[in-house]
């Protein structure tokens, strides 16, 4: 046989691919370190100025102006009682409109339309989706700046978000699963109760859960709302008023210039609430390894 | 003979019995499915070009042909899960015991719960091997839990796998073997206790061992029901059908005893494709 490569030549490319390859993959690596790096700061700086203000008084305190007696006791109620709005709607409302979108409604222009709309939604600025809340919520349904309002609007500004990561979920389902079903006379409806839903299940928690963690943390709807960080009553309905932990760091952050301890609380807060996000994202990641299927 | 009457619902007396069965016998005796000037398009295509096919009770009816010749198409058809293509077109008339399946008023619940379907690939649920087989039954209401038990062995001995798998019922169904999780599928569509089963191409993912098992299968599960079975491998059509069609393009090219068609086929085509002249 007549050897086409030079062999020579072929030994020298070699070298230089496998050094290109190396190149390539440093580059990549300090992206990553970059955004760890960034994060890392932020960590510190945050824990260096809350930590001491953390304590067991500070998260079951009332708010007050005294830096060291200023606990969020409240923030934290108002953020679950927002999070009691916003997990029943988002999942009805999510999954019932990515059931309809990827199961139900038919190939054509209505549903690309739909489609389009609501991932241009995704995209949406949360402050926006604060003017609707203020519109819609407040002021025409008369609902005031309470429980029910906040998470009305945060369940609006995540449910694209879900809708879309729900959809990705369902379109995973392995297409043989539901033939096997319709093949014993199922109906559609059988077929996505017993087969497809407990199949997408997993992957629609996960989206769900990690959408929930983005509602918790928005301030910018909440401020447009009218949300105070006053003291006022712990809310007991969904129809009280309500601070909730994003709004409380942004006001005491605001405040740091008149009482320099605010911004210790601030950070205090914001360990808080990472925290909870953490713990929320942990939740997802466990759901995901311990229910995921293999198909 | 006079069960066939009796299965109708005819209250005669016994002679008479006899004879109005051996008149069903005689006419329209024994066809399941009579397909009429069958015409299928996915959109612009035409995937099936006026196909008249007429399949028999309680045989084994093989469907050959080369890779894009339309058989899976055809026997999809026949329970109507080709609807589940968008954009799928059909003229013509298939009858299942005398009604038009393509007609408006069949449904397709009602028509997949009497015809029953394997699939290529083994597709088990993931669930227990019991919860696979109690699907079925449980989506049409049953709902006794005794009843589900007896629906489950009895399917588990129709497919011969309950020996295998009597004490790992409650196991999930994917740790089973390719040709296992087969034989489960086949007696998932037994417990719906449907009288066609439809298999489109149910060996070619498994090895030859687990393919000669289900060979076997569908000899026994002949003597209860309708199969018809789409295949890849002519000699698997020559072995255990008793009809044999072969489809070109979209077309039915010869459709006769298996035996004509492998020894003496009337069509040029079908002698090149049997004796691999191409395909």
């Amino acid at each position: 046989m007549i050897k086409q490569f030079d062999e020579t030549q072929l030994k020298n490319r070699m070298n230089s691919r496998v050094r290109n390859n190396r190149i390539w993959k440093f580059i990549f690596f300090l992206s990553t370190l970059f955004g760890l790096f960034v994060l890392a700061i932020l960590m510190i700086r945050v824990v260096m100025d809350g930590i001491s203000f953390l304590h067991m008084d500070f998260l079951t305190g009332r708010l007050s102006t005294d830096p060291d007696r200023a606990g969020i006791m409240g923030a934290l109620l108002g953020t679950v009682w927002v999070v009691l709005v916003v997990i029943p709607v988002t999942l009805i409302v999510g999954v019932g409109t990515a059931i309809y979108l990827e199961l139900y409604a038919k190939r054509g222009k209505f549903k690309s339309f739909i489609e389009t709309n609501i991932s241009n939604l995704a995209g949406v600025p949360s402050i926006v989706y604060g003017l609707l809340g203020l519109t819609v919520f407040v002021r025409m349904m008369d609902f005031g700046n309470v429980v029910l309002a906040g998470g009305l609007t945060l369940s609006l500004l995540v449910l694209p978000i879900l809708i879309v990561s729900a959809q990705e979920a369902l379109r995973a389902v392995p297409g043989h699963l539901a033939e096997a079903s319709y093949g014993m006379g199922a109906t559609k409806w059988q077929t996505i109760r017993r087969v497809i839903l407990p199949a997408a299940l997993p992957s629609i928690l996960t989206g769900s859960i990690l959408s929930l963690s983005r509602a918790i943390g928005e301030t910018a709807p909440l401020t447009v709302l009218g949300i105070p960080a006053l003291l006022i009553p712990f809310p007991e309905g969904l129809f009280d008023t309500f601070t909730a932990l994003p709004m409380q760091i942004y006001y005491w952050t605001l405040d740091s210039s008149l009482v320099a301890e605010y911004a210790n609380l601030a950070g205090a807060t914001i360990i808080v609430l990472l925290a909870l996000l953490f713990l929320l994202n942990s939740v997802a990641i466990f759901i995901r390894n311990k229910f995921q299927h293999r198909y | 003979m006079g069960v066939i009457a009796n299965k109708m619902g005819l209250q005669v007396n016994p002679t008479a019995k006899e004879s109005i069965a051996k008149k069903i016998n005689t006419q329209k005796n024994n066809i399941v499915y009579d397909t009429k000037e069958l015409n299928l398009w996915y959109g612009h295509t035409h995937a099936l070009k006026n196909i008249n096919l007429e399949i028999h009770e309680k045989e084994v009816t093989a469907i050959i042909g080369p890779s894009g010749c339309g058989k899976s198409t055809y026997i999809k058809t026949l329970n109507r899960m080709v609807e589940l293509v968008p954009g799928v077109r059909t003229t013509g008339s298939i009858s299942y015991k005398g009604n038009n399946i393509l007609g408006k008023t069949m449904k397709v619940e009602d028509l997949r719960t009497k015809v029953g379907m394997v699939f290529q690939k083994p597709n088990p649920f993931p669930k227990s091997i019991y919860e696979n087989i109690a699907y079925g039954p449980k989506i049409h209401g049953i709902r006794n839990k005794k009843l589900l038990d007896q629906i489950v062995e009895r399917s588990l001995r129709g497919a011969y796998i309950w020996d295998e798998l009597k004490d790992r019922l409650n196991e999930n169904a994917f740790g089973l073997s390719g040709g296992q999780q087969q034989r489960l599928c086949i007696a998932r569509a037994l417990a719906i206790q449907p009288d066609v089963i439809l298999m489109d191409e149910p060996t070619s993912a498994l090895d030859p061992k687990s393919t000669l098992k289900i060979e076997e299968l569908v000899q026994e599960l002949k003597k209860d029901y309708s199969i018809i079975m789409v295949t890849h491998n002519m000699q698997q059509a020559a072995r255990i059908s008793d009809r044999t069609a072969f489809f070109l393009n979209g077309e039915v090219v010869e459709f006769d005893n298996t035996n004509k068609i492998f020894s003496n086929p009337s069509d040029k085509r079908t002698e090149d494709y049997i004796s691999g002249r191409f395909g």
